[in-house]
């Protein structure tokens, strides 16, 4: 009596630090969740009040005189005449037309620096599409300097340094004023690939380029994977050799990305002499990178799959084949979906082993093929923000942004697929 | 299932199949590779000449000089590269290992200038270096500054330890790694010269070539020196942040970065366009590109667009290459290398 009596003293006493205790536990873990949640919100805050100003661009609408004295172009088919023609021209003419004030040729040089680098371009391609528009006047969007975009969308903000001298600066008030100068959505960037001028950059290239790549990825990653997984938890013998094997995928699941980059670039380009750059190549190292890693999630879905469904398909008769293929592989499907999805969404999101097999390159031409030159969408996430041109700063973080909808949008697939093919039993 | 899966796996063999017996295939766009600090340069040109012509636009990587001209150099064919930037002439080991690789025949471009500045915060005191003040502030050995004709290691913590006429802060400095071009550049014109004005280390050049170079050629690894990527951009923002680092890097980054930070002058002069092309600013250097003959006519468009590079209107004084920072060749000069160029003229190897 006095014994039990004790010890319910004991718990007693003890019960005020054992709550304390366990409140502790508690609060280290919502702190955990906070410091994780806080640098997550840093990190999008940061990105996103750097990168909004990318979906931006600035252009100059003018109503051009495509006059064909002022461009000495007489016939826009003739490529000779063309190369010979001044196509800055007519466009500085209508600048001046809205700035009557300005004067002389040095004034006017400084006016056409206002325009984008392609500005002449684009009036000699209105003029190759369509020649009978010589001698028109045409209504004309052109983009403008990044000197003048920095200007619009970052005067007064001191991490942008403002190149337009204050002429320019007044000038490009006065545009903005009238609305010759307007900000609109940048379909550019959606629309084109690299470029070394900001206004014409794109993330076109790139997009097809992660997409060309991830599409070998999957389609070698994925269906070996699965094969690897089925056979060595269906079929393989248990013994040194499996044992060995199983060991070396778990190993290669945590070896560093940059080996295998330095594998595909000794295997792919220096034996089997493939081309250098290209989302072939590209796509078989990522696919030996995330191997292990639909593997390793495979076999855990098709161990995950309860015995009693093999056991009632060999019961009613089934080889092992028709268990394998008509029960287990369906009910293991989603758990294989979702780690092949997050293997590829790593993959996506991958640098280093495409630096050694040159995809980390300038590429303006969008990839047509397998074959094509191309880069990817972290790869130019990391050529923009090595970029000395202040606009390819909020580039780099509107791409990123580009980046992580395309991984946000994968994961949450495969959330979806989860649940909704998911069985409990 | 079944089919999808037969499909799947057919498919793969297929492509495995298509890899291994990939052979090297023809090619239509130019490849390029090759230095950083040339690679802003050639990009603008690429790109203006895959607008311009019909001709893709040509494919550049940066890989550091040494590496571009390594993969350069390693044979014919359009498995390897056909231009290479570098922002340092070609070495004679280079050369001859481009020679034993079958590369024979190698056109070699002269683009014009681009000074190395010494660069701090615009929050900062605008610094007036010597370039004996940076070797002693960088190298890994000095000479005792108790006299005597021994080197020590790198005594010196505070820039107001080497002259007091420098500020009181501690020696924190960023810079290229071994690979880059700016790295060899820099270790030859500012440490090398810098060096030089020691009479006891100026004498071991004579007697003891190795030790000399091994002597003004190293970098300290205690700390003050800090080893950067092959990124410059994160040196500037590195810089803007801390107004005690200082940073070494290409002019052109300057030019780009003038809000935010400062060159210092070196040896009382300021690194100005005029002084980096005449060479009067002490660490100056040109800028080149190697062209392999042999592609000439095997992958369309090489000789448009080195015609391209060397037109007055891309490198010259009021070039569009000026825009992005280059410093132009003198106008004659430029003239005999675009002629040159046109000709196709290999290099020899007796030049370098």
């Amino acid at each position: 009596m006095t014994d039990q009596r004790s010890q319910a003293e004991i718990v007693r006493k003890s019960l005020k630090r054992r709550y304390r205790k366990e409140r502790r536990f508690r609060l280290y873990g919502m702190l955990a969740i906070f410091i994780a949640l806080a640098s997550l919100v840093t990190l999008f805050a940061d990105i996103i009040s750097k990168g909004h100003t990318g979906f931006v661009k600035t252009t100059i609408t003018l109503d051009v005189n495509l006059d064909s004295e002022l461009m000495y172009l007489e016939d826009p088919t003739d490529a000779d005449q063309r190369s010979m023609a001044d196509f800055v021209a007519p466009i500085v003419a209508a600048l001046q037309e809205q700035l009557p004030e300005v004067d002389g040729a040095g004034e006017k040089r400084e006016l056409g620096r206002l325009l984008g680098t392609y500005a002449a371009s684009e009036i000699s391609d209105v003029l190759i599409n369509n020649p009978e528009l010589l001698d028109t006047t045409q209504t004309i969007e052109f983009l403008a300097h990044d000197r003048v975009s920095v200007y619009v969308k970052h005067a007064g903000n001191p991490r942008y340094s403002i190149k337009l001298s204050e002429q320019q600066q007044r000038w490009v008030d006065e545009l903005l004023e009238k609305g010759v100068i307007d900000t609109s959505f940048n379909d550019v960037l959606f629309s084109r690939g690299d470029s070394r001028e900001p206004a014409n950059a794109g993330v076109l290239g790139a997009i097809v380029g992660s997409l060309l790549t991830m599409l070998v990825t999957l389609a070698i990653s994925f269906p070996v994977g699965i094969a690897a997984a089925v056979y060595l938890e269906e079929f393989a013998p248990e013994n040194k050799l499996t044992d060995f094997i199983e060991v070396n995928i778990n190993n290669l699941a945590a070896v560093p990305s940059i080996i295998f980059g330095l594998l595909g670039l000794a295997v792919f380009i220096g034996l089997f002499g493939m081309p250098r750059s290209v989302p072939v190549v590209g796509g078989l190292v990522l696919a030996l990178m995330t191997l292990p890693t639909i593997i390793i999630s495979s076999r855990a879905a098709i161990k995950s799959v309860p015995p009693s469904i093999r056991e009632a398909a060999e019961g009613v008769g089934a080889s092992k084949m028709q268990v394998v293929l008509h029960h287990v592989i369906p009910l293991a499907m989603p758990g294989m979906l979702t780690g092949s999805i997050i293997g590829m969404a790593q993959a996506l999101g991958e640098t280093a082993p495409l630096l050694l097999i040159g995809m980390v390159a300038f590429i303006v031409d969008v990839p047509g093929g397998f074959f094509d030159s191309a880069t990817v969408l972290p790869v130019q996430i990391y050529l923009w923000a090595s970029s000395s041109e202040q606009g390819f700063v909020e580039l780099a973080s509107a791409a990123i942004m580009v980046l992580l909808t395309f991984m946000i949008s994968m994961n949450a697939l495969a959330i979806w697929l989860r649940k909704r093919l998911e069985r409990r039993w | 299932m079944i089919k999808l899966k037969t499909a799947l796996t057919s498919l793969t063999l297929a492509g495995s199949i298509a890899a291994i017996s990939a052979p090297a295939m023809a090619r239509d766009t130019i490849n390029i590779v090759g230095s950083s600090t040339v690679y802003p340069f050639a990009t603008v040109v690429a790109e203006r000449f895959g607008r311009n012509t019909d001709f893709p636009t040509p494919k550049l990587e940066s890989t550091g000089s040494g590496g571009g001209l390594k993969l350069f150099c390693e044979g014919v064919g359009t498995q390897h590269p056909d231009i290479t930037n570098a922002s340092r002439r070609m070495k004679t080991s280079e050369f001859e290992n481009c020679q034993a690789n079958g590369v024979k025949e190698i056109i070699e471009v002269r683009i014009g200038a681009d000074g190395i500045v010494i660069a701090n915060s615009k929050d900062a005191e605008k610094l007036d270096l010597t370039l004996e003040q940076v070797f002693l502030a960088l190298a890994k050995d000095v000479p005792n500054p108790d006299g005597g004709d021994e080197l020590i290691a790198n005594p010196y913590m505070k820039w107001s330890d080497i002259d007091s006429s420098l500020p009181d802060f501690e020696i924190s400095v960023m810079g290229p790694p071994p690979t880059s071009g700016t790295r060899d550049a820099f270790v030859e014109l500012a440490m090398e010269s810098g060096c030089k004005q020691f009479d006891m280390i100026a004498q071991m050049e004579d007697e003891n070539e190795d030790k000399f170079k091994s002597v003004c050629h190293s970098m300290r690894e205690d700390g003050p020196f800090i080893e950067a990527g092959e990124n410059d951009n994160l040196i500037v923002q590195r810089l803007a942040q801390d107004p005690e680092t200082l940073g070494i890097f290409g002019y052109s980054f300057l030019m780009e970065n003038s809000g935010q930070i400062q060159a210092a002058s070196v040896n009382g002069v300021e690194p100005t366009p005029e002084a980096i092309s005449s060479e009067d600013y002490p660490v100056a250097r040109s800028l080149w590109f190697y062209v392999k003959k042999a592609h000439v006519g095997v992958v369309p468009g090489i000789p448009e667009y080195v015609a391209e590079f060397t037109s007055e209107s891309t490198w010259g004084d009021n070039g569009y290459l000026v825009d992005v920072g280059l410093i132009p060749n003198p106008r004659n000069e430029r003239m005999e290398i675009a002629k040159a160029v046109k000709e196709l003229k290999p290099m020899t190897g007796n030049e370098l």
